[in-house]
């Protein structure tokens, strides 16, 4: 199998803190990683370390199998919606499609699939929700092989979770999601990692995700 | 150099899209010139004087504003990021950038021209051209290290006020060079000095324009 991540003992601290602590992990050229974790346990920094946007502070990171420079094939949907203000939806896919050398006829279909209108108003104007799905657009027109998306399912109505998750199908490569919303997340995933305190505490098939969840957060006293 | 082009498209794009903003720019830079002549009152000589460092002192102030907001265009909902992630190079994103700045800073400083030969009561007695390469020189000599600075302190509070603390030492002699020629072809060049002047602009814009290039990346990564 084609592994577009390889990392041993991958670690990222911030001051004396270690977001992401000897982490061990491996995503196959077509797989469908779900990640889960309470907050602050590190999902949203490994997702940057491994998009090369952070660098790590230890440990041994390999994307695309050992490629120079992969950016060119990485994906990230972050907390932040990447995409300009004062830009329309389809503005904002147009920059990037003359950056990236992509084809703008698809930017019609592109805002359809995640449930946009080509409308001229400026991304200032939109929802929060809405902002994602034009993120999720970006990320179906730059096709990377590896697809990295935090919290694809946060600030969407029932409609655009369905909407997103199907998108999220369309993505061709390898895609890892980090989400609280399991039982969203759980059916698009073939494999599930549990993270805590910065470092993976659970592995296993997607749908056994819930109830790894649910036995750490009684163990925690949660519940 | 594709990646510049298309770094200053999308600027161009952007505030041709909140064009509102850039009329926003010119009034403030009207505003100040304003001020200076209500500052100095009715003393048309010391006005007719002074009237090249007025624009300079305006344009200064307004590259602040323009400066400020061309980064935070790119890191108020992270696009850098993807950008990063396109990829573009580094060196392409801060040329893009940098002249784009530059043209809006050439854009406020030829619209700003007519106001102060009105204000000021100045009148411009070499010719014109010696002008349009001063304010071409001038802006872009604050537009490249205005661009680095703006990246290196856009992710902190307070970067408002720390861009023109850190800014304004660093193109003391670009305000200087551009202030000196401006009065020159306005009041009238005897000796002819502005040739000089403007060669050391040209020589500031050489180092500024390449120093800051190389230095772009390692601030963009950071």
């Amino acid at each position: 199998m084609d592994t577009v991540v390889k990392a041993k003992g991958l670690g990222r601290r911030f001051g004396r803190r270690w977001a992401v602590a000897r982490l061990d992990l491996e995503v196959g050229a077509h797989e469908r990683l779900l990640v889960i974790g309470p907050n602050g346990c590190g999902k949203t920094t490994l997702l940057n370390v491994l998009s090369t946007l952070t660098p790590p502070s230890q440990g041994y990171l390999e994307l695309m199998g050992g490629k120079s420079n992969p950016r060119a094939d990485i994906g990230l949907m972050g907390h932040s919606a990447g995409v300009y203000e004062d830009l329309s939806a389809s503005d904002n896919l147009m920059v990037f499609a003359r950056m990236s050398q992509r084809d703008p006829s698809q930017i019609p279909t592109l805002l359809d699939t995640v449930g946009l209108d080509l409308r001229p108003d400026p991304v200032a104007r939109y929802s929060a929700g809405m902002r994602r799905r034009l993120a999720l657009a970006q990320l179906l027109q730059a096709q990377p092989r590896l697809a990295l998306l935090d919290e694809p399912f946060a600030q969407m109505d029932p409609g655009g979770i369905a909407q997103v998750s199907q998108a999220i199908r369309e993505l061709p490569g390898a895609v890892i999601i980090a989400s609280h919303q399991v039982h969203h997340a759980a059916p698009l995933c073939t494999r599930a990692v549990l993270m805590d305190e910065g470092q993976i505490r659970w592995s296993g098939a997607a749908d056994k995700a819930e109830t790894a969840w649910r036995a750490l957060h009684r163990e925690r006293g949660d519940l | 150099m594709k990646t510049t082009l298309d770094i200053l498209y999308k600027d161009m794009l952007i505030e041709w899209r909140a064009r509102s903003r850039t009329v926003a720019l010119l009034s403030f830079a009207y505003t100040i010139l304003l001020l200076f002549a209500f500052a100095i009152g009715p003393d048309a000589a010391a006005l007719r004087h002074h009237a090249g460092a007025y624009l300079w002192l305006g344009l200064l102030l307004c590259s602040t504003l323009l400066l400020d907001r061309s980064m935070r265009i790119e890191f108020e909902a992270d696009a850098v990021s993807k950008l990063l992630l396109v990829p573009v190079s580094a060196p392409g994103l801060f040329y893009g950038k940098a002249i784009a700045n530059s043209v809006q800073l050439w854009i406020v400083g030829l619209i700003s021209i007519p106001m102060v030969i009105v204000i000021c009561d100045a009148t411009i007695t070499e010719h014109w051209a010696w002008l349009v390469l001063t304010i071409f020189l001038g802006g872009a000599g604050l537009a490249a290290p205005g661009t680095l600075y703006s990246a290196m302190i856009a992710r902190l509070s307070g970067r408002q006020l720390l861009l023109p603390l850190m800014l304004f030492p660093l193109v003391v002699p670009v305000v200087v060079a551009a202030v000196k020629t401006t009065s020159l072809v306005m009041l009238g060049d005897p000796m002819n000095q502005a040739g000089s002047w403007l060669v050391l602009l040209g020589c500031f814009n050489l180092i500024y324009w390449s120093l800051c290039g190389v230095l772009f990346g390692r601030v963009v990564e950071a």
